[in-house]
């Protein structure tokens, strides 16, 4: 085809292409990009409130967000978040999806998994389809500080008193990371399992038949095989633990307490905006959320990047 | 094989407990619905209710408005799930079949979503969202949802695509099929285990959304709250604090419909879900 001159065939190319790209960009940049860009330009500004007054302030929500304490407590939560909850999830995922694939021994010569497995991964994986907000409110009445909470009580036929799960501000935290394994754990079993059933099984057994035993078939033949899917599974649950904004808003004491003991970035953007409605400051605390986030992807896959195993 | 017996048996103890650990908040949430105050904080918590009456379940309908809020969740969730795979699907298949200049830029751009957490723009979407008039309408949620849904359906369907043979398509346009309808006839029907895949991610991940119908659908709109706007509401809200098997029951309500999509669904639901993290 000569340049400038466009045929029929091509005419109608370039329309079918248009027309299918319109709606959906038209969308997508006036709801997701415009939003974002228009975040990057209040940063700079004192805007307050949807009000269209407002003046530019350089980097002067910068500079007073390193001066907040709230905001550092926010960042070293998610630290804590971050080094605590990806990696507990994972190894409890990855214990229960070598049981569920390879843990009942040898079955008619072939490896299996442990009697019921089929069940146990739908039961594991139901919280994940509950909202956030449900586990929140579940676990409330799981987490009541009175000796008739669930886990009190249950603690209480040990003769232990009842803990203050989230009014004990150097608990609170901790309890919090507790809720969101308890709601991961079941989605990683599957993933992992899934990518334990694409190993041909021939390598397992001859593992098995040259007397290796469970631990050496974990440690040495499934993990490295899984390695891929588990660092993948680090990433999702690593960006993760930059939210927990559901969580911490309905189940923490006084959304984000006591006193800020559980408080995370999203909590306080939200509160920023729409109890102070100080959008300009909202939008700069999210932009350093983005530039952690970006920072913590960018390190992950510079440092994780592995050999992959042909099989 | 004592020590093989000895793992077997410990392995079984663990999976039995992360079972009891799973179920019991929600076992215990529906037995605490046909339970009285008095028995839901007596000296016994963890039995069974003394009579099973379904008072507090007529009491929550009535007073939570929970069933208002399903009904408005589904209209939600249907539409921007519905315009999700309509609008994703058409802008995945152009970008992933056809070369032309600037498919690289705004397949860019819509990848680019992927690795913004949505409380960046929670200030601006607000202000673009007031000033197109749609503040506390069911229209700008669908409207919100349906864009911040593109990035990861258009990545996942652009993939998907890509992975399907080209012949077929080829065919039918020699025969003189239209682009548009080569891609509502042939295309569309190829790709659907890629589809159902996308559209249980986009259904559960839009229907469990709290962020948004938050910011989005204030406080003096509550005729046009969503599920997760009103299971938040109800364990705070004053009205319930003498009344918890009401709580109860609204929360199991809220539970229910989940479970008996998930039982009926999981296999599928599995994969939609982990699909994504596959690639």
């Amino acid at each position: 085809m000569r340049r400038g001159r466009l045929t029929p065939g091509a005419v109608r190319k370039w329309g079918f292409i248009v027309s299918f790209l319109a709606a959906p960009l038209a969308i997508y940049i006036v709801f997701f990009v415009s939003p974002n860009l228009q975040a990057l330009q209040l940063a700079l500004t004192n805007s307050r409130g949807i009000s269209p007054d407002f003046q530019y302030v350089g980097f002067e929500n910068f500079t007073r967000l390193f001066g907040d304490e709230v905001f550092w407590a926010a960042v070293r939560h998610h630290g804590l978040i971050l080094l605590v909850m990806p990696l507990v999830t994972i190894v409890i995922a990855l214990f229960f999806s070598f049981l569920l694939n390879l843990g009942g021994g040898q079955r008619n010569g072939q490896l299996a998994g442990v009697w019921g497995s089929s069940f146990y991964k739908v039961v594991f994986f139901f919280p994940q389809v509950l909202a956030v907000v449900i586990v929140g409110v579940l676990f409330q009445a799981v987490l009541n500080p009175q000796k008739s909470g669930i886990l009190n009580s249950v603690l209480g036929w040990f003769g232990v008193d009842p803990v203050g799960w989230l009014i004990k501000p150097d608990l609170a935290l901790w309890t919090i990371i507790g809720v969101m394994v308890w709601q991961g754990v079941g989605f990683y079993v599957v993933l992992f399992s899934a990518g334990m059933a694409g190993v041909p099984k021939e390598i397992f057994e001859a593992a098995a038949l040259d007397g290796a035993n469970r631990f050496t078939l974990f440690f040495k033949i499934t993990l490295p095989l899984v390695w891929n899917t588990v660092q993948v599974g680090w990433v999702y649950l690593g960006i993760a633990a930059f939210d927990a904004f559901a969580l911490v808003q309905v189940l923490s004491i006084d959304r984000g307490g006591p006193d800020n003991a559980t408080t995370v970035l999203p909590l306080e953007i939200f509160r920023q905006t729409f109890t102070y409605y100080r959008f300009g400051y909202a939008s700069a605390m999210g932009v350093a959320l983005v530039f952690l986030v970006l920072t913590f992807a960018a390190l992950t896959m510079r440092v994780t990047r592995r050999e992959r195993i042909e099989y | 094989m004592k020590s093989a017996r000895l793992f077997g048996g410990v392995s079984h103890l663990m999976l039995v407990l992360w079972t009891i650990l799973t179920v019991t908040p929600i076992v215990y949430t529906f037995l605490n619905s046909f339970k009285t105050n008095t028995e839901i904080f007596g000296d016994s918590p963890l039995a069974l209710p003394r009579q099973w009456g379904w008072g507090a379940w007529g009491r929550a309908w009535e007073t939570s408005r929970i069933g208002e809020y399903l009904v408005n969740t589904v209209i939600v969730v249907a539409f921007s799930t519905f315009f999700t795979m309509l609008l994703g699907s058409m802008a995945a298949y152009v970008l992933s079949r056809y070369d032309f200049r600037g498919n690289r830029l705004v397949y860019t751009l819509f990848v680019a979503g992927l690795s913004i957490p949505p409380f960046l723009a929670l200030s601006a979407l607000y202000k673009v969202v007031d000033n197109v008039g749609l503040l506390g309408t069911h229209t700008g949620v669908v409207l919100v949802y349906v864009a911040y849904s593109m990035p990861f359906t258009v990545f996942f369907l652009t993939a998907f695509f890509k992975t399907l043979p080209t012949t077929v398509a080829e065919a039918a346009m020699m025969d003189g099929c239209g682009h548009a309808r080569t891609f509502f006839q042939i295309m569309l029907p190829m790709a659907k285990p890629g589809l159902i895949s996308i559209t249980i991610f986009n259904v559960i991940g839009q229907w469990n959304q709290y962020l948004l119908p938050i910011a989005l659908l204030p406080g003096d709109k509550q005729d046009k709250w969503l599920i997760t706007q009103g299971i938040a509401n109800i364990s705070t809200s004053a009205g319930y604090e003498a009344d918890w098997a009401g709580l109860f029951a609204a929360l199991s309500m809220a539970i229910i419909p989940i479970l008996i999509v998930y039982v009926i669904f999981q296999r599928q639901i599995q994969t939609g879900l982990t699909a994504g993290v596959g690639k």
